[in-house]
C-alpha cells in the first residue's frame, strides 16, 4: 500500500513537470482583476427563450468582445443549468471599467443595406465607393480613416442604434463597410438552419424564415437594391456592430423565406444559421456582480489565506501531538502527504480543466483539515476501543480497522454529497469552497486507506507501542485499562 | 490528558455514564428554548442581510489616512442619494455601501473616492450587485437545503436506519435554525458566504451524528435476544462510548475554522473568510452539541415505540425488578451517575 503511494505520488510530480504546471492559479481575488457575472434577463413569456445554445452565443459574443481587450488569460464561460445560466466573465489586472462597460451592452442582430466597402486597412481608401446618396462627408471621412485591423475598432460594442448610418468591419478584420439603417431585425427571424444542397455538389447553405413583420420588411428591401450596382445589392447581416456576412441579393423575395449560399464550409454554414438564430433572441443581460480587486487587496487575502492554513494546521498538530503523542505522527503524516496531493491537484487540475484557486477554494482547504483529522480519531479510537476489549495492538489495528472503514465511508459520503451539492447550487466564487472541500474528502478516503492504515500496521510491529510506553499513544493508562503491564 | 483519557476508557466500559437519553426532556428543553429565542429573534430583528442581497455597490478605497467624514462627503458630492453607508475597515481602508446604481453613477463614486483620497481609481475595491442577485443566490441555496436533506434522508436510510435518518435530519435542521437565530440576535451581516457557510453545516453537523449512529447499531444489532439493556440504556452507552471520540473530532474540526475566523477577521475585516468562518464556528459547536444531546434521544424516542423494543423494556425491567414507565428510564441494573475518578482505584503514584 505504502509503495503504492509512493507510486502514485511520483507518478504525479512527473506529470506536473511534463505538463509544465509549475505554479497554481491564482483566482482574480488573489491577484487583481475584475470579475463579471452576467445574468439572463427573462421577460415575462418568453421564459423558453434561455436555452443553452442563446448562452452559447451570448457567450461567443461577449468573448469577442473580451479578448478585444488584449488582456492575456480573459475567461469567459457560462456556468450553471436550465435558466438559472449565467455568464462569468473575469479579467485580470485593472481593466475594470471598460470590461464592465464592454460586456454589459445587449447585442442585436441587424440587417442592413451596404452602402460602400473598402478594404479593412485604413490607407487603402477606394474613391469609386464614397458617392452614396445619404452618406455624409463625416461619414465618409470616418470610413477613409476606418482601420478594420486594430484589434479596438473589432470589439463590437452593441451601441449601434438601428437607425444610425454605421462604418464597420466584418469580424475578420479584412473589409470595412459603410451601411445604412436597419431594415430587417434579427426578432424577425423566426427559423434559420445550415443545409447541403446535394445536387450541386457538396455546397453549404444556410435557409432562413422570416415572421410576418419579418416578411414585409425583407420583401421590401431585396425588391430595393436587387437591381442596384454592387455592393450597395448586398445586405449585410450585422451582430454587435460587426459585419457576419454581406450577400448579395440576387432577386427581390416576398416569401419571407430565403437562402443564403456561398463557399461555406459546413462549420461556417452552421455558424451563420446560429448567428442567425440566436442573435433573432436578443439575450439581455443584468449584471448579477460586479467585482473589482486591486493587485494589492489580491495579496493581502491569498496572504491571509496562507496564515489562516498554516494556523489551523499548525493547532491540528498540536493537538493530536498532545493527545495522541507519537501516536500523533501519523496524523501528522497523514495531513502532510494529503497537503502534498492537494497541492499536485491543484497544479495538475490548473493545467487540465483551468481551475483557479479562490480565497474560498482556501478556506474550502482549511476547513477541510479538520475532515482529514477527523477520520483519524474515529479510527485511533476505535483501536484504543479494541485494545479495552483486551485485544493486542495488532489485533485491535485490524478489528479496529473493519469497524472505521465503515463509520469513516458512511461520514466521508455524508461531506461528499455535502459539497457536490454545493458545488451544483453555490453562486459564482463560493463554488471553489465546495470543490475543494469535495476534493479533499476525496482525498482524505485514498489517505486513509492508503497510507493512515498501513502505517499503523507498521507502528503496531514496532516494541515502543506494542509493550504500551506511555507516550505512544496506546499506554494502558492513556486507556484507562486496569493497570497490568505498567511498571 | 491522561486523566481525561482514562475517562475515555470507563465511558467505554459504562463504569461512569452521562445520562444522554434519561435526561433528554432536559436537553430537548434547552433546545426549544434556544429555537423559542431564535423564531423570536428571525420575527422581531430580522437578519442583517448584506448588499448581496439587497442589490448596491461598494467601494473600498485603501489610503494611509482613511477618514469616514471625508469619504462620506466625497460620495454624497458625486451626487448620489439616499442610505450610504460608511466605515473603516482596518487602519487604512475605508469602505463606502451604497443602495443600487446605474453604471455611470457607480463611476462618479469612483471618480469621487479617487479624487478625493488622491489614488489611482484602479486601486478602489469595487462590488457592484444588480437587485435580483439576492434572489437567485437565496433560490439556489434553499434549493440546495431541500436537495440536500432529501439525498442524505435516503443514504443514511440506507447506509444505518431509516430511524436514523430521521433523527440526523431533525438535528440538523434544529442546528441550522438555531445558528440563523444567533445571527438575527446578534445582528452579523448575512452574505452569500454566509449561506454556503449554513448550508456546510449541514454536512459537517451531519459527521459526529454519523460516527454515535454506528456505534448504537452496533451495540443494537443483537439487543432483541438479550434482555440486559433497553433500547434507550444501548443508545446512552454508544454516546458515552463515542463521547470523547465526538470531542476529539469537534475540537479538530474547529481549530482551523477558528483560526480561518481569526485571520480573516483580524487581518481582512469583512469579507469571505470572516462571514464563511463564522457561520462554521457556530454551526460547528451547535452541530456537537446536537450530535450528543438531541440525535440519539430523538433516535431512542422513535426506537422506544416499536413494539420489539417496549417488549425488550419490559424484560429488562422484570429482570431488575423495577417498574415499566412509558418513557424510559435508565434501570436500577444500570451503574450509577457520578461513579467519578475518586472512586476509581488510585493508579497515580503507583508507577
Amino acid at each position: 500500500m505504502l509503495a503504492i503511494l509512493a507510486l502514485v505520488l511520483v507518478a504525479m510530480t512527473t506529470l506536473v513537470f511534463i505538463q509544465g504546471a509549475t505554479s497554481v492559479k491564482l483566482g482574480l481575488d488573489l491577484r487583481g482583476g475584475t470579475s463579471v457575472t452576467l445574468q439572463p434577463r427573462i421577460a415575462p413569456g418568453e421564459e423558453g427563450s434561455i436555452t443553452n445554445e442563446a448562452i452559447d452565443q451570448a457567450v461567443a459574443i461577449i468573448r469577442q468582445r473580451v479578448n478585444s481587450l488584449g488582456v492575456a488569460e480573459s475567461e469567459v464561460a457560462a456556468q450553471g443549468t436550465g435558466t438559472s445560466r449565467q455568464i462569468v466573465i473575469s479579467v485580470p489586472g485593472d481593466t475594470g471599467r471598460r470590461v464592465v462597460d464592454l460586456v454589459g451592452q445587449t447585442a442585436e442582430l441587424r440587417f442592413r443595406q451596404v452602402l460602400a466597402t473598402g478594404a479593412g486597412a485604413s490607407s487603402v481608401v477606394d474613391p469609386a465607393a464614397t458617392p452614396v446618396a445619404g452618406v455624409t462627408p463625416e461619414i465618409n471621412a470616418q470610413f477613409a480613416a476606418f482601420d478594420c485591423t486594430l484589434a479596438e475598432n473589432r470589439q463590437g460594442t452593441g451601441t449601434d442604434l438601428p437607425s444610425q448610418t454605421l462604418v464597420a468591419c466584418d469580424r475578420a478584420g479584412l473589409t470595412k463597410y459603410i451601411l445604412g439603417p436597419a431594415e430587417v431585425l434579427g426578432r424577425q427571424i423566426s427559423e434559420a438552419s445550415a443545409g447541403l444542397d446535394t445536387q450541386a455538389g457538396s455546397a453549404w447553405f444556410v435557409s432562413l424564415a422570416f415572421n410576418g413583420e419579418g416578411t414585409a420588411a425583407f420583401a421590401a428591401v431585396t425588391s430595393r437594391v436587387t437591381s442596384l450596382p454592387e455592393p450597395n445589392n448586398q445586405l449585410a447581416i450585422v451582430l454587435d456592430g460587426l459585419v457576419v456576412s454581406a450577400p448579395r441579393i440576387t432577386e427581390a423575395i416576398p416569401s419571407g423565406t430565403a437562402q443564403i449560399t456561398g463557399s461555406f464550409t459546413q462549420l461556417e454554414a452552421q455558424d451563420l444559421a446560429n448567428v442567425l438564430k440566436y442573435g433573432a433572441l436578443p439575450l439581455a443581460f443584468d449584471r448579477g456582480e460586479v467585482q473589482q480587486v486591486s493587485p494589492t487587496l489580491g495579496a493581502d487575502q491569498l496572504d491571509a489565506g496562507l496564515i489562516a492554513g498554516a494556523l489551523g494546521l499548525g493547532l491540528v498538530v498540536i493537538f493530536t501531538l498532545a493527545y495522541y503523542r507519537v501516536l500523533g505522527f501519523v496524523t501528522v503524516g497523514s495531513l502532510a502527504i494529503a497537503g502534498g496531493i492537494l497541492y499536485l491537484l491543484f497544479l495538475l487540475l490548473g493545467q487540465w480543466i483551468g481551475f483557479t484557486l479562490t480565497l474560498a477554494g482556501i478556506a474550502g482547504a482549511i476547513v477541510a483539515i479538520g475532515v482529514t483529522a477527523d477520520s483519524f480519531i474515529v479510527y485511533f479510537e476505535r483501536v484504543r476501543d479494541e485494545m479495552r476489549e483486551g485485544r493486542s495492538l495488532r489485533t485491535a489495528v485490524e478489528t479496529g480497522w473493519v469497524r472505521a472503514r465503515r463509520t469513516i465511508l458512511i461520514a466521508d459520503f455524508v461531506s461528499l454529497i455535502a459539497a457536490v451539492l454545493l458545488y451544483f447550487f453555490a453562486v459564482g466564487g463560493v463554488r471553489g469552497f465546495a470543490f475543494t472541500l469535495g476534493l479533499t474528502t476525496v482525498i482524505d478516503l485514498i489517505i486513509i486507506f492508503v497510507f493512515t492504515k498501513p502505517a499503523l500496521v507498521l507502528v503496531s510491529r514496532l516494541k515502543f507501542f506494542t509493550s504500551g510506553h506511555r507516550l505512544s499513544g496506546f499506554s494502558s493508562k492513556s486507556l484507562g485499562m486496569p493497570t497490568t503491564k505498567e511498571a | 490528558m491522561s486523566k481525561f483519557s482514562g475517562l475515555g476508557g470507563r465511558l467505554y466500559r459504562g463504569e461512569t455514564s452521562i445520562e444522554f437519553i434519561g435526561k433528554r426532556r432536559r436537553w430537548y428543553g434547552v433546545s426549544i428554548m434556544f429555537i423559542l429565542v431564535s423564531i423570536a429573534a428571525l420575527s422581531l430583528q430580522g437578519l442583517q442581510l448584506g448588499i448581496e442581497f439587497k442589490g448596491g455597490s461598494s467601494f473600498t478605497v485603501t489610503t494611509n489616512s482613511p477618514s469616514v467624514a471625508q469619504a462620506r462627503s466625497a460620495v454624497e458630492s458625486a451626487g448620489v442619494a439616499g442610505e450610504l453607508i460608511v466605515q473603516a475597515v482596518g487602519d487604512n481602508k475605508v469602505r463606502v455601501q451604497t443602495g443600487s446604481l446605474e453604471t455611470s453613477a457607480n463611476n462618479a463614486v469612483q471618480d469621487a473616492l479617487a479624487a478625493s483620497f488622491a489614488v489611482d481609481v484602479a486601486t478602489i475595491d469595487t462590488q457592484i450587485i444588480g437587485p435580483s442577485w439576492g434572489e437567485e443566490i437565496t433560490r439556489k441555496a434553499l434549493y440546495g437545503l431541500i436537495g440536500f436533506l432529501i439525498v442524505i434522508m435516503l443514504y443514511l436510510a440506507m447506509a444505518l436506519e431509516p430511524k436514523m435518518a430521521v433523527a440526523a435530519i431533525v438535528a440538523v435542521v434544529h442546528d441550522v435554525f438555531i445558528t440563523v437565530g444567533i445571527y438575527a440576535l446578534v445582528g452579523f451581516d448575512v452574505t452569500p458566504a454566509t449561506v454556503i457557510g449554513f448550508l456546510t453545516i449541514l454536512g459537517y453537523s451531519l459527521y459526529d451524528t454519523v460516527v454515535v449512529f454506528d456505534k448504537v447499531r452496533e451495540n443494537t444489532r443483537t439487543i432483541t435476544a438479550s434482555s440486559t439493556k433497553t433500547y434507550s440504556q444501548a443508545v446512552n452507552l454508544a454516546v458515552n462510548q463515542t463521547i470523547v471520540r465526538s470531542a476529539n473530532t469537534s475540537i479538530v474540526a474547529i481549530l482551523p475554522v477558528a483560526s480561518i475566523l481569526f485571520v480573516g477577521a483580524g487581518l481582512l475585516g469583512a469579507g469571505t473568510l470572516k462571514d464563511l468562518s463564522l457561520a462554521l464556528f457556530i454551526g460547528l459547536i451547535v452541530g456537537t452539541y446536537s450530535s450528543i444531546f438531541i440525535a440519539p434521544p430523538i433516535l431512542a424516542s422513535l426506537r422506544e415505540r416499536e413494539p420489539a423494543m417496549q417488549a425488550l423494556a419490559k424484560r429488562v425491567s422484570a429482570r431488575s425488578g423495577g417498574v415499566v414507565s412509558s418513557t424510559p428510564s435508565q434501570g436500577s441494573s444500570t451503574p450509577i451517575i457520578g461513579r467519578g475518578p475518586r472512586n476509581q482505584p488510585k493508579r497515580k503514584g503507583r508507577k
